[in-house]
């Protein structure tokens, strides 16, 4: 590299040195050790664990529509995990996760029913919903510059209580009508909600769209200039803004793509159930995000990963359908959860420390 | 001067001298009022590629309204702004970058859980690929911050360690190669040595001469003239918001730059009624006279 020299220095330029040089201070770590530094491994050792245990602890698991019926529980868990996840290390996060598949749903369900139309129109009108409440969330976020728990913590109220309110206005009941014989039902039905078989083994379709979404999340997250920017409104927005990130662009998108992922799993709802009951979801949006903290997502933004979730949903699901098949009582689930959001929580702390150590 | 090619370091260092002796950016009785209160009055300052200008001041002194009217922060309300000799008035910090005036800030700039290098090409990464595949090419900007990095003289042992692991004057020195490599012709340094020790303040000067010797010019901001007159060509104080000093190294010494500094003038001013008061030794103060270097006082002067 060629270097134009003019004034007279004071102080001399340091010679450039040879490529091969590193200034020895920092003696590399041992292999083991800097992967168990990355929160997803940790979470990835711990579904481990948990499945072994449940192996041995419930006989019926070893069966492989067990298996297909753990991962189906984990994939609805997920599909919203990641776009959760993604919002998680942008540093905000969502409160109306759980009731927006409601509302995504209801909008489907309802406006396809009551107008006769084909429910595909259902469909679009509730993606532009909910990709709508992603955006005012994400709107109100950036013009009042408030917390994104206080935000979202009122759209959420807002949704619970329209969900109900509007589906009893509408129908005079709490539950939509069935839409199964509807036009378009049975196409709608074989994206979203469909069952294939695997060596004998019948398997939802959103096992495979939580993987792909999985697969998409990561690459765009550590290859684009997307993920490169998710990761810096998270870590720091200000510097963001200061070296020419869209902060805004990055964190309403965000927002809109956890909306993206509310209508993926409402629309799988409705077609795999037909109906939808207004009063659901609450307390969902908890376990999502929950999910992306246990799969090594930090809380207050700027790091994480998108497989960590993957993982996260799969130790939730894994747990739930593990308490019933080893015969316990399910109420030991929300136990669960709660030793493995705080084990979780606790691993990332000493992961940030001894990261970011001196 | 907007040829400023972004991504190939050196082509805006070459074409400088062919520019010789005018400033690339010049204050002319520049100030700013923050409505009534007059914040900066009446700053003269140039800085010449390959030069080292720096302004020394007091907290308050209006050290930062100064560098917030040249990185367009802010606006200046009276005097003249010149870049390349044609008046500007930045209202983005954009605009001033495309003008080649990069800002390293103190705290500013760095997101300290990213490695080094995506912290290097944050908000300018390198793609590959055509759109639905456009992709960052990391191979090529980790090269390239290697590169740049070893070019100023910084060698890191991992540039996909998290920034936030780097010394204060590392992620200093990260930032200043950052700016010199995306193309700034002026580099503005908000206090770069405040927050560090010793050592880590002779790194971040050495990073400035290495600027300095790249063609670019350097504002320093500072408070510290030991600091200051290590890399100084040429130096400012501010004090109160108008130029109390305005002097060449070859003008001022070590002794009348720390004099200017720690209020020297109102010192001698104070010798006199201090010299009343018992108890108070006065031999050792600078008498008004000493402090003949300050030629280019403003008119106002001080209160």
């Amino acid at each position: 590299m060629s270097m134009t020299q003019q004034a007279q220095p004071a102080v001399t330029t340091p010679p450039a040195p040879g490529p091969k040089e590193t200034d020895g201070r920092t003696a590399r770590r041992p292999l083991a050790l800097r992967l168990l530094a990355r929160p997803e491994v940790g979470v990835f050792l711990g579904a481990v664990v948990v499945l072994i245990f449940f192996l041995f602890a419930a006989p019926p698991v070893r069966d492989g529509s067990s298996i297909a019926n753990i991962l189906y529980q984990s994939s609805t868990i997920g599909i919203m995990a990641l776009p959760v996840a993604l919002l998680m290390i942008g540093g905000e996060f969502d409160l109306s996760a759980g009731v927006a598949v409601i509302t995504s749903a209801l909008t489907a369900s309802m406006l396809s029913y009551q107008l006769t139309l084909n429910v595909w129109v259902g469909v679009i009108v509730a993606l532009a919903v909910s990709l709508g409440i992603g955006l005012f969330n994400g709107w109100m976020l950036i013009k009042t510059g408030l917390p994104s728990f206080l935000v979202t913590l009122g759209t959420f109220l807002i949704l619970q209580g329209v969900n109900l309110a509007v589906t009893k206005l509408v129908t005079g009941n709490v539950a939509t009508d069935s839409i199964s014989d509807m036009d378009g039902f049975e196409q709608a039905k074989a994206i979203f909600a469909s069952t294939f078989d695997v060596a004998g083994v019948q398997v939802k379709i959103t096992v495979v769209w939580w993987l792909v979404f999985a697969a998409l999340a990561t690459w765009v997250l550590l290859r684009t200039k997307y993920g490169n920017w998710i990761f810096a409104v998270g870590g720091n927005k200000e510097s963001a803004r200061a070296v020419g990130v869209p902060v805004t662009f990055t964190k309403i998108s965000l927002f809109m793509l956890v909306g993206f992922g509310a209508w993926f799993v409402g629309m799988h709802n409705l077609f795999s159930f037909n109906t939808v009951q207004s009063g659901e979801g609450v307390g969902q949006e908890l376990i999502y995000i929950a999910a992306a903290v246990i799969g090594g997502c930090l809380l207050t933004g700027g790091a994480g990963s998108a497989i960590g979730p993957v993982f996260g949903a799969f130790m939730f699901g894994m747990v739930q359908q593990g308490i019933v098949y080893a015969g316990w009582n399910p109420d030991w689930f929300k136990a669960f959860l709660g030793v493995m959001l705080l084990g979780a929580v606790l691993i990332n702390l000493w992961v940030q420390r001894t990261a970011t150590r001196r | 001067m907007t040829d400023k090619t972004t991504g190939t370091h050196g082509t805006t260092v070459q074409d400088t001298p062919a520019h010789g002796d005018r400033p690339l950016v010049e204050l002319r009785g520049a100030g700013k009022s923050y409505g009534n209160i007059r914040a900066l009055h009446g700053v003269d300052l140039e800085v010449h590629p390959g030069r080292v200008t720096c302004v020394l001041g007091d907290n308050g002194a209006g050290k930062s309204t100064l560098i917030k009217i040249i990185s367009g922060l802010h606006q200046h309300t009276e005097g003249e702004f010149l870049v390349d000799g044609e008046p500007v008035r930045f209202s983005t910090p954009r605009e001033a970058l495309d003008r080649g005036i990069a800002t390293v800030y103190q705290d500013l700039a760095v997101v300290p859980l990213m490695p080094v290098w995506r912290n290097f090409f944050l908000g300018s990464e390198m793609t590959k690929g055509p759109w639905p595949l456009r992709r960052l090419d990391i191979e090529r900007m980790k090269k390239t911050a290697d590169e740049e990095l070893r070019n100023m003289g910084i060698v890191l042992d991992d540039l996909e360690q998290p920034i936030g692991t780097l010394s204060g004057g590392q992620r200093q020195c990260v930032a200043i190669a950052r700016a010199v490599y995306f193309g700034a012709r002026v580099l503005i340094l908000d206090e770069p040595t405040a927050a560090l020790g010793v050592k880590q303040s002779g790194v971040v000067l050495k990073y400035i001469a290495a600027a300095r010797d790249r063609g670019l010019g350097v504002i320093f901001i500072t408070h510290n003239p030991h600091h200051a007159y290590m890399v100084g060509d040429h130096f400012s104080v501010l004090r109160l918001g108008t130029m109390e000093l305005s002097a060449d190294r070859s003008e001022v010494s070590l002794e009348e730059l720390t004099n200017h500094m720690a209020g020297g003038a109102e010192l001698a001013a104070l010798k006199h009624e201090l010299a009343q008061v018992r108890g108070v030794d006065v031999e050792e103060l600078p008498e008004e006279t000493d402090l003949k270097a300050s030629a280019a006082a403003t008119p106002e002067g001080k209160s």
